[in-house]
């Protein structure tokens, strides 16, 4: 059993003009636990709603998704916003840090949704996570004092506070520099692996996808299975794109349908 | 009780981190809290001001007053009247009573000696009518068994005897023919400018020594009048009893004094006068002030607060990927504005303590206040409920706008 598996998900909006968007059509995917995966897709293909969906802050229009082999369609709001504070990390592009709040505050600032001991050692476990993302000597700091990597340090070390069982980090390395972005993708994956959670990526970066163990791209809405070449055909430092497993041509999002599907 | 600890510990850094929003609450609601429980604290004390300026002049609530006039040109004086006076306190079981005599004595000043106006009381008196004195002090039950009458005078009387104070400890000679001396031992304001003197003796000294022709004939003088006879009185009674008890005991000791004072007609008034309208008035007045100073604090509350929330609408997304419920994101900015408007309400409740506490009261209220009201707690606590309700609906919009914005529009915001 899989930790997360989508099977045949998809997500749709209808549009104010009543046209039906399809973001996501017929997506399947498994991610055990400890497993590295990373989405690649240029903007607007649906790899945030994906994400959305994988950390359920945004549940599918049809199909099936699994948590721990439980359908999240039978659990309660309530229920899935327990889970999503206790079993997901979300590592945002835009590091999302609360303004006027310090390094530490920020870090316990999810133990407030906690229960039990780690509610009552908030603060101690916040000093300890941001020790280990190596800002020890910042605890204090405000994220306006802190320089983008350290800042993206702080989140990292805010969505595994909690210890989760998935990092669900949305172009984590968006905001940084290549050297930065690198340091931050090395401490994602080392903790990541010591603490046994698995780590799905978002990324339109395609060395940042190369770490993972399996890489998919969305296209039109579709999830399909890559493979990067991270041995030969290298331009730059970046691995180039050398199959897909599906023959799909990458596309931005479809156009809208009807609700008879019917491109409008 | 996490989820309770966490609300109120995230409540209270959201106040932290937004310190001028918290300082603009606090200005509304603390003005208001400070206004309803303030103007409470000072209509009380203005009543009992009010009240005690009242009873200075007729007495407790309720005092009984006991008159008796003669129903021909020639009667005596019933005889039994002072006994029964003693009779009715025992009987009726009533603590505080005062005869007053309106009289004259003979006495001496600097410059000659004159008829000055004397009332002979009980030392009760001081009690029924809150009588303090400017300088020394009131007549006590050991002045009744004093070897020498004692006095306690006006302003008046002492600067017609050429004195400023007590500090001399001043005698003065009472009587005519066969004066005796009177030690001054209180000194009362002025009732009005340009007063005469007056002075008050005690009633059973001013029988024992002074006599009531003023001659001080009782105190071996053998001369002629200084006046003539004066017309025949009783002394009127003062009577502090119960409320509840006013009337009845009104009637009884009306049948009581009737009974000993034949050819006369004994008649009992009350000063239960109704004031109770004068009260409300007041105490609605100082509703509406607190009410409507709290509407006030708690409109720009709601518009500070539903501001901050739309600035804040990203970090409430933020919140809900960490587990945030929809419940205890609503509770949480409720919470928010209840904690503000406590904190306020508290500062408003020290302020108006404040305020009472230093208020000059006989420059605002024109004279002392002896029996000075307790602070009303209840207002206190009226204006610190007072405060969480506002809070509370301050909060309620901003709330529930927090809880319908969609977490992923949010967390892009």
């Amino acid at each position: 059993m899989s930790l997360l598996e989508l099977t045949d998900v998809t997500r749709s909006v209808r549009l104010p003009d009543d046209r039906i968007l399809h973001i996501l059509q017929g997506v399947t995917l498994a991610v055990d636990a400890g497993e590295h995966v990373a989405i690649v897709g240029r903007s607007g293909t649906g790899k945030s709603t994906l994400l959305n969906i994988l950390g359920l802050l945004d549940a599918p229009t049809t199909g099936q998704y699994l948590l721990e082999g439980v359908p999240i369609g039978k659990l309660s709001n309530g229920t899935r916003t327990k889970r999503r504070g206790r079993d997901f990390g979300f590592v945002f592009q835009q590091f999302n840090l609360l303004p006027g709040r310090t390094a530490l505050e920020n870090v316990s600032a999810p133990l407030l949704y906690a229960r039990g001991r780690q509610f009552w050692s908030r603060t101690r476990l916040a000093a300890e996570m941001l020790e280990r993302v190596g800002l020890g000597d910042r605890v204090d700091t405000m994220p306006d004092k802190l320089s983008g990597g350290e800042q993206q340090r702080v989140a990292i070390a805010r969505a595994l506070v909690r210890g989760p069982r998935v990092i669900l980090a949305d172009e984590p390395t968006g905001a940084l520099d290549v050297e930065t972005g690198g340091e931050v993708m090395d401490l994602l994956d080392e903790i990541a692996s010591q603490t046994g959670a698995a780590l799905v990526t978002i990324t339109h970066d395609l060395a940042v996808a190369a770490r993972a163990e399996r890489q998919y791209r969305l296209t039109e809405g579709v999830l399909v299975p890559i493979s990067l070449d991270t041995t030969s055909d290298w331009v730059g430092d970046v691995p180039t794109l050398v199959a897909d497993r599906s023959a799909r041509t990458e596309r931005r999002l479809p156009e809208p349908t009807d609700e008879a599907g019917v491109p409008a | 009780m996490t989820g309770v600890v966490g609300a109120i510990v995230e409540a209270w850094g959201e106040l932290r981190i937004h310190k001028l929003r918290v300082l603009l609450a606090l200005i509304g609601v603390a003005c208001a809290v400070t206004a309803i429980t303030g103007v409470t604290a000072l209509v009380s004390m203005l009543n009992q001001s009010f009240k005690e300026q009242t009873e200075r002049q007729s007495g407790r609530v309720v005092t009984l007053n006991v008159n008796a006039w003669s129903m021909g040109e020639n009667a005596t004086p019933p005889t039994g009247w002072d006994a029964e006076f003693e009779r009715v306190l025992e009987r009726y079981d009533i603590t505080y009573a005062s005869r007053n005599e309106w009289t004259q004595a003979m006495i001496r000043y600097p410059d000659g000696t004159r008829t000055t106006q004397v009332q002979a009381v009980d030392a009760d008196l001081g009690t029924i009518n809150r009588i303090v004195p400017e300088q020394g002090r009131w007549f006590t039950d050991a002045d009744e068994e004093a070897m020498a009458p004692t006095l306690v005078v006006n302003e008046a009387f002492l600067e017609a005897q050429g004195l400023s104070d007590l500090s001399s400890h001043p005698t003065v000679q009472l009587g005519d023919r066969a004066p005796v001396r009177a030690a001054v031992v209180g000194v009362l304001r002025d009732e009005w400018a340009d007063a005469e003197p007056v002075a008050y003796v005690l009633y059973d000294q001013f029988h024992r020594w002074i006599g009531p022709d003023g001659s001080g004939m009782q105190s071996g003088g053998s001369g002629p009048a200084v006046q003539g006879p004066m017309s025949a009185q009783v002394p009127s009674m003062y009577l502090w009893v119960p409320t509840e008890l006013s009337t009845d005991l009104g009637d009884q000791i009306k049948r009581d004094m009737q009974a000993v004072a034949p050819g006369w007609q004994v008649d009992v008034q009350d000063n239960n006068y109704n004031t109770g309208g004068l009260d409300r008035a007041t105490k609605w007045v100082g509703i509406g002030v607190g009410a409507f100073a709290l509407l006030l604090g708690g409109l720009g509350l709601v518009n500070i607060a539903l501001v901050t929330v739309r600035y804040r609408i990203r970090e409430i997304g933020i919140r809900r990927s960490f587990g945030a419920t929809s419940g205890r994101v609503f509770f949480g900015v409720m919470l928010e504005s209840v904690v503000a408007t406590v904190v306020a309400g508290l500062v408003g409740v020290v302020l108006a303590v404040a305020i009472i506490k230093n208020i000059p009261v006989e420059r605002v209220f024109g004279g002392g206040i002896q029996d000075m009201p307790p602070f009303p707690v209840s207002a206190a606590l009226v204006g610190m409920a007072a405060a969480v309700c506002v809070g509370a609906l301050a909060g309620l919009i901003p709330a529930i706008v927090a809880v319908r914005v969609k977490v992923i529009d949010a967390i892009r915001y």
